[in-house]
């Protein structure tokens, strides 16, 4: 088990910025999610930690050890691949042997490893096989297998679930989530789907454009996040950021101007002192589809508000319906429950919690409480 | 590897289109025909007698099958003032095919794979020089290799032949090892290094094995390259070291005596035997390697 700590890291590939000055510390044993959309830097980060890739600027610490000229073998860690990179002429036991055949194990020590990680993984009976005869789920289990028998201090994790089928990929989520709570291990892990993330991590950094835009728990993240890239990027659908002018009409108002009539959303309370500089400019209301639901579905609070709008497209999704609607320009989703029986083009009349309500500058970009 | 079950093939019916495929297959027959033809009147006359061939057609059956104009160009042709047959040429051949195929082969496997998994600033701009050296006819290297080959005291050697043809093989073999290794995913190699191997451990453990159709395809490719090579070997090469295709000209175009077309069919037969046996061997790999990374699987 280690720290890892990054400080100041810099990644160029010729002239290109790829990872931007990012500052970094992970504790030991945590579950630490890289998230952000593709070429973000997210798996150039890990290969960095790694040591696959060399820096262009700042230190790697893992542990207290400097790690930055040290080759990967050196490094105490192991990988999982996106693509699992068992080697297709070697059998699974071979696979998974190999990294402690190189660093010269014992042979008795080899055995009673990989005896029980095989046992752990419940891949025993694959271990004469070749990579060539296993199905995608046994190739993952294998992949990470060859990860766990070195019992390395850190485990790295790129995009390990991504080639599965929806089916296994949820299996095998809950299956790596275990391993963690049962090894209690480091473990960087590198994704763009953030569902993994949410139900993976202890803490998740989410990236873009070689930046860190937030390091924080899936709580914090979801509920807290700190910009419009992260808002728009966690939550699936993602959240219904609404532009609108901040007026005074009892009390300070978000009003999204629309062709079939403008909507007066009220402006959270908590968020009124930092919004009132911004009346009669504009700002961005940022609701998760979650936060609109049928009206009278749940208790009115003190800051429920109610508006109705023609309702575009219907997609039950089982567990909740989704009500897609246009307003302000944009196609905005309600998340209802599969009782509230509606058809397309019809009104419906949506109750929204504004104390849930995010409010983020349009140029910044930041979250209003955050600014200041 | 399964094959596939025939699907069928959907086709229309009907006298004119019937009247297409057997115009097809006889124009497919006659192809065919074209290119037997001639090896059927190497083999037929190479087990002709003389006085069979002088009174017969080209074309028809030998009335009585002999070997002894095999026996002949075997082991007893006049090659120059030699009368050894090819036997000892054929010996030469093999000494040379033997370690510059091996060696250009392997050389080419290490290229490829640091070109590829190893890259370093400029691997292009070297592999697009080696390319070009793929490219550069025979002709131009002559003088100059005969210059080296002098320099270092292996002109008329075949061991200076083995050296011409390894160096002028490794554009070919370093660029069938590149491309197959570009189709190897850079994952396994990270792995492998994670995994604690280093730059040869990788290669001869790991990426080695995996290139099997690569290497079959460049084995092949290099044996019939140089078993058949003409130029280099009458360049490089004097009486007694002379490869098995400068013996064969020789055979061929002496200028003493009759005229054996038994004999020189029987010695044609011989020394391009070795590269279809080889063919034989390996072609199912030959083709499966230069489809690899067409498809993956």
């Amino acid at each position: 088990m280690a720290s890892i700590r990054l400080d100041k890291v810099w990644k160029k590939f010729g002239t290109t910025e790829v990872i931007k000055g990012i500052d970094m510390s992970i504790r030991e044993g945590e579950f630490i999610v890289l998230v952000g959309p593709s070429g973000c830097g997210k798996s150039t980060l890990l290969n960095l930690i790694a040591g696959l890739e060399t820096l262009s600027g700042g230190e790697i610490f893992i542990g207290s050890d400097l790690v930055n000229d040290i080759p990967p073998k050196d490094r105490d860690i192991a990988m999982v691949f996106q693509s699992y990179a068992l080697y297709p002429t070697k059998s699974v036991r071979d696979n998974m042997n190999f990294g402690m055949v190189t660093r010269h194990v014992p042979q008795s020590e080899q055995t009673v490893a990989l005896a029980e990680v095989a046992g752990l993984l419940h891949i025993e009976t694959l271990l004469d096989r070749k990579p060539g005869q296993l199905s995608g789920g046994q190739r993952q289990r294998v992949a990470m297998g060859r990860a766990l028998v070195r019992k390395p201090a850190v485990f790295l994790f790129d995009e390990p679930l991504s080639n599965l089928d929806a089916k296994l990929r949820i299996e095998m989520r809950t299956e790596i989530k275990r391993l963690h709570q049962r090894l209690g291990k480091t473990i960087v892990y590198v994704t763009h789907d953030q569902i993994e993330a949410m139900t993976l991590a202890s803490r998740i950094a989410v990236m873009d454009n070689g930046h860190i835009r937030q390091f924080g728990s899936p709580e914090d993240i979801y509920e807290r996040p700190v910009d419009l890239f992260v808002a728009g990027f966690v939550g699936s659908p993602s959240m219904n950021l609404f532009k609108g002018r901040v007026v005074e009409q009892s009390g300070l108002r978000l009003q999204v101007d629309d062709p079939a009539g403008a909507v007066h959303f009220p402006i959270p309370r908590n968020l009124h002192d930092a919004a009132r500089p911004y009346l009669g400019r504009e700002l961005i209301l940022g609701l998760r589809p979650e936060a609109m639901v049928r009206e009278g579905a749940h208790r009115p609070g003190s800051e429920t508000f109610s508006f109705d709008r023609t309702i575009d497209v219907v997609e039950p999704t089982g567990p909740d319906t989704l009500l897609v609607f246009t307003l302000g320009g944009i196609e905005a989703i309600g998340r209802v429950d599969p009782q509230d029986k509606i058809s397309v083009g019809t009104k419906f009349r949506f109750d929204v919690d504004m104390g849930r309500a995010k409010m983020f500058d349009p140029v910044t970009g930041l979250h209003l409480a955050s600014v200041h | 590897m399964t094959q596939p079950a025939p699907a069928g093939i959907v086709r229309p019916k009907g006298l004119r289109h019937r009247l297409m495929r057997i115009l097809l297959f006889a124009v497919l027959g006659t192809f065919c025909l074209y290119y037997l033809l001639p090896l059927f009147i190497m083999m037929a006359t190479s087990l002709k007698s003389l006085d069979e061939i002088r009174t017969g057609t080209l074309v028809s059956l030998p009335r009585q099958i002999t070997f002894d104009a095999w026996l002949k160009a075997w082991g007893s042709a006049c090659v120059g003032v030699r009368c050894d047959g090819l036997k000892p040429y054929m010996w030469n051949s093999v000494l040379m095919v033997v370690p510059a195929v091996a060696i250009s082969t392997a050389l080419g496997a290490v290229n490829g794979y640091a070109l590829t998994k190893w890259r370093f600033p400029g691997a292009n701009t070297i592999f697009a020089l080696m390319l070009f050296g793929a490219f550069i006819p025979f002709q131009v290297v002559l003088l100059p290799m005969a210059r080296t080959l002098g320099v270092l005291g292996l002109a008329g050697s075949v061991t200076g032949l083995i050296l011409v043809h390894t160096v002028y093989g490794l554009a070919f073999t370093t660029l069938f090892f590149r491309n197959f290794f570009m189709g190897v995913s850079d994952g396994i190699v990270q792995a492998a290094k994670i995994d604690g191997a280093g730059f040869f451990g990788i290669f001869s453990q790991i990426v080695l094995p995996m290139a099997l159709p690569a290497i079959v395809v460049t084995v092949i490719w290099q044996f019939t390259q140089i078993w058949n090579d003409f130029l280099f070997g009458v360049a490089f090469t004097v009486g007694d070291s002379n490869p098995v295709t400068v013996a064969l000209n020789n055979v061929v175009n002496t200028s003493t005596g009759v005229k054996e077309y038994n004999v020189d069919m029987a010695a044609a037969i011989i020394a391009g035997l070795p590269t279809l046996l080889v063919y034989v061997l390996a072609g199912k790999y030959f083709v499966r390697g230069l489809a690899a990374g067409a498809v993956k699987g």
